[in-house]
């Protein structure tokens, strides 16, 4: 267990080439090139602008500021869950010449989507902390919540990208039902609406550990609160659990990646 | 008891042949019940199993040049990939020490859109080099590689050969204490090869162990002291270099035919005698030896005539003749006829592994009827070392007095 994590820090380098590589390759004769960064999570809110309406609409009250910051703040980090998943799940064979010709800790892969992403969040991140500027949002020091819940869900996308770059390898329909399940995923998660909305079926929602994460982040940012620690704890295990369990599975598939891919 | 370095004990290695069972999901749950049930041990083959690597063992001391040879799909390649960890084998063990770095396929880490420099530092990190340290190498890397003016350029405008270029210079570049290399010599343009050969034989110089698969043999022959030949993922011999090449040419001739569209006229066989009549393929520079051919016929045919071609390894014609410009004529068969015919020559030639095609035409109306290649296979041996194309017999000594007058213009004044 601790060798598997030692040869990644010795491969770290690679690690950052790689997701340099990817980042390098999206902005790359594109037209938009950094606003594509910008560009999926800007839908994202959009859609949710349309979906708040559409409620609010129904519901006869009208729409509040508050609830339109909540959407901003969770379409981010939904933007980087599900472009990290698709990423991590196609990373391995996607990158087969190198599986089957050269030996490095194949872990680099996913992880590489995850920083590569990543950089994309920072960027959409910067966009929104304009966004917050003028739109003269009100900030409180729970916001600082974020940061840890941020680092929770990367922890926890980097596991779930891990686990299934490993399955798509061996069982190429993986690929197929996580395109499935990532675009339909924003239905069942709270990212156009809270969670609290559905009433004693709130906890059935926040089963999903996205959810849960995504919830606290509106907490803390719209309801200037702490995240509840019952799931705060529930979250964090599934990032902890779900990153260790998955590298360690990866890890002991790994052998069989060059003669299965 | 001298340093080894790198180990291979006892190694089994399988592979599946044809379609794998179960690719989706779909079928895997069926697969999985049927295992439970049955359960077996890795060891077994299980159908449309084989053994790729069979009770493999081999060392290798530091500083040490090995030679993998031997046909396709004999298990070189899987073996190097072991070597490199890439593949684990079902049995046996493997130990490595020190930093290895393996030349299998150039260019793999390669990225078209990216330019040449920015893949030089990609592949770089790939074969485990630091930031810094390509930082400080880039500039010979590029020298190497001498394609500094198109370092700006995405790789995918690159030719094939440019490509294998910049890649063999990156993997050059690594500091290795242990170097794999699989068959990367067959690219880029002749002085590119020579290049490569010499940045090798440069590693052996410093030390560095070098495991080399090659189909050149004479690259074998120049590099490793020793060499292993493989067949069908079980070692055949190994030992001293020369011993093994002349092994694997005299097995692995197994000829081709030509296009022989009728059994009328064709070579029955081919045998390469020395000087006492006995069958050999392996001489030194200036032997003398026969090349019988024995042709037969079920036809009736004039003008036939037998041409013989020496070609190097790489498969370039060194001596060509034919029967009918030797002066002897064309011939003539008749159905059920059984010719012998003799070609006495001398072995002019130079270090290296030859390979004979005989051929059977009709000289006048240039129809082939049958072609053997390789008819035979030899290896000659210079003892004076002579290497390059034609062996021209030098001969190197002081002049005690002026040359006499007739010779005057091959004098330098």
């Amino acid at each position: 267990m601790k060798d598997m994590f030692l040869e990644v820090i010795q491969f770290r380098h690679l690690l950052y080439m790689l997701a340099w590589r990817d980042i390098k390759i999206r902005y790359k004769q594109t037209i938009m090139g950094f606003l594509w960064a910008i560009f999926m999570p800007a839908l994202i809110v959009l859609s949710g602008l349309i979906v708040r309406k559409a409620m609010s609409v129904l519901s006869g009250k009208p729409i509040e500021m508050s609830e339109l910051v909540s959407v901003m703040v969770k379409a981010l980090p939904w933007a980087f869950f599900i472009g990290t998943i698709r990423f991590a799940t196609n990373s391995l064979v996607g990158n087969r010449s190198l599986v089957t010709k050269i030996y490095f800790p194949r872990e680099v892969f996913p992880l590489s989507a995850v920083l590569a992403n990543l950089f994309d969040f920072a960027i959409s991140f910067l966009a929104l902390v304009v966004a917050f500027v003028v739109f003269r949002v009100e900030v409180t020091v729970y916001a600082l919540w974020f940061l840890p819940l941020m680092m929770l869900l990367v922890m926890m996308t980097a596991g779930f990208g891990i686990i299934l770059s490993c399955a798509n390898l061996f069982y190429r329909d993986v690929k197929y039902i996580v395109e499935v399940i990532v675009t339909f995923a924003i239905f069942f998660t709270p990212v156009f609406y809270e969670a609290k909305a559905f009433g004693k079926w709130e906890t059935l929602l926040m089963l999903n550990p996205v959810g849960t994460i995504l919830e606290s982040m509106s907490l803390a940012i719209v309801h200037h609160r702490s995240p509840d620690p019952l799931w705060l704890s529930y979250a964090s295990l599934w990032a902890f659990g779900g990153f260790f369990l998955s590298w360690y599975l990866f890890h002991r598939s790994e052998h069989l990646f060059a003669e299965n891919i | 008891m001298s340093d080894v370095v790198l180990c291979f004990d006892r190694i089994w290695k399988k592979f599946r042949r044809g379609e794998q069972k179960h690719d989706s999901l779909r079928d895997l749950i069926p697969a999985v019940a049927k295992k439970l049930f049955k359960l077996r041990r890795p060891e077994e083959l299980r159908d449309q199993e084989f053994w790729a690597i069979k009770d493999v063992s081999f060392q290798v001391e530091r500083g040490e040049a090995l030679g993998i040879i031997g046909p396709n799909g004999a298990g070189k390649s899987t073996a190097l990939k072991l070597l490199s960890g890439i593949l684990t084998p079902d049995r046996g063990k493997i130990s490595v020490s020190g930093r290895l770095s393996a030349l299998i396929e150039v260019g793999a880490g390669f990225h078209p859109d990216l330019t040449g420099r920015e893949n030089i530092y990609l592949n770089g990190a790939i074969l485990g080099m630091k930031r810094k340290e390509m930082d400080r190498k880039l500039d010979d890397i590029v020298a190497f590689s001498e394609l500094s003016e198109f370092l700006d350029t995405p790789v995918k405008r690159y030719s094939s050969g440019m490509y294998a270029r910049l890649g063999f210079s990156v993997a050059a570049h690594v500091d290795p204490d242990i170097l794999l290399v699989d068959e990367v010599l067959s690219v880029g343009d002749w002085a590119f090869q020579r290049k490569c050969l010499e940045k090798m034989e440069a590693f052996v110089k410093k030390g560095v162990t070098i495991i080399f698969i090659s189909h050149n043999l004479q690259a074998v022959v120049n590099l490793c002291s020793r060499a292993l030949l493989l067949q069908k993922g079980t070692v055949v011999e190994s030992g001293p270099t020369g011993q093994i090449v002349r092994r694997y040419l005299s097995e692995a001739a197994s000829p081709t035919r030509g296009d022989v569209r009728d059994r009328t006229i064709w070579i029955e066989c081919v045998t390469v005698v020395d000087e006492e009549g006995k069958e050999a393929d392996f001489f030194t520079a200036g032997d003398k030896v026969s090349v019988i051919i024995n042709v037969r016929s079920n036809v009736k045919e004039d003008g036939l005539a037998v041409t013989l071609d020496f070609l190097d390894e790489n498969n370039r014609s060194v001596f060509n003749t034919s029967s009918e410009r030797l002066g002897y004529g064309v011939f003539a068969a008749a159905p059920g006829d059984s010719k012998f015919f003799r070609y006495d020559i001398i072995l002019h030639l130079v270090e290296g592994s030859f390979f004979l095609k005989v051929e059977v035409k009709n000289y006048r109306v240039e129809r082939s009827f049958d072609v053997l290649f390789p008819a035979a296979s030899i290896f000659v041996h210079s003892d004076k070392g002579i290497k390059g194309t034609a062996n021209l017999y030098p001969v190197f000594k002081e002049e005690a007095a002026p040359l006499q007058a007739g010779n005057q213009e091959l004098r330098r004044t």
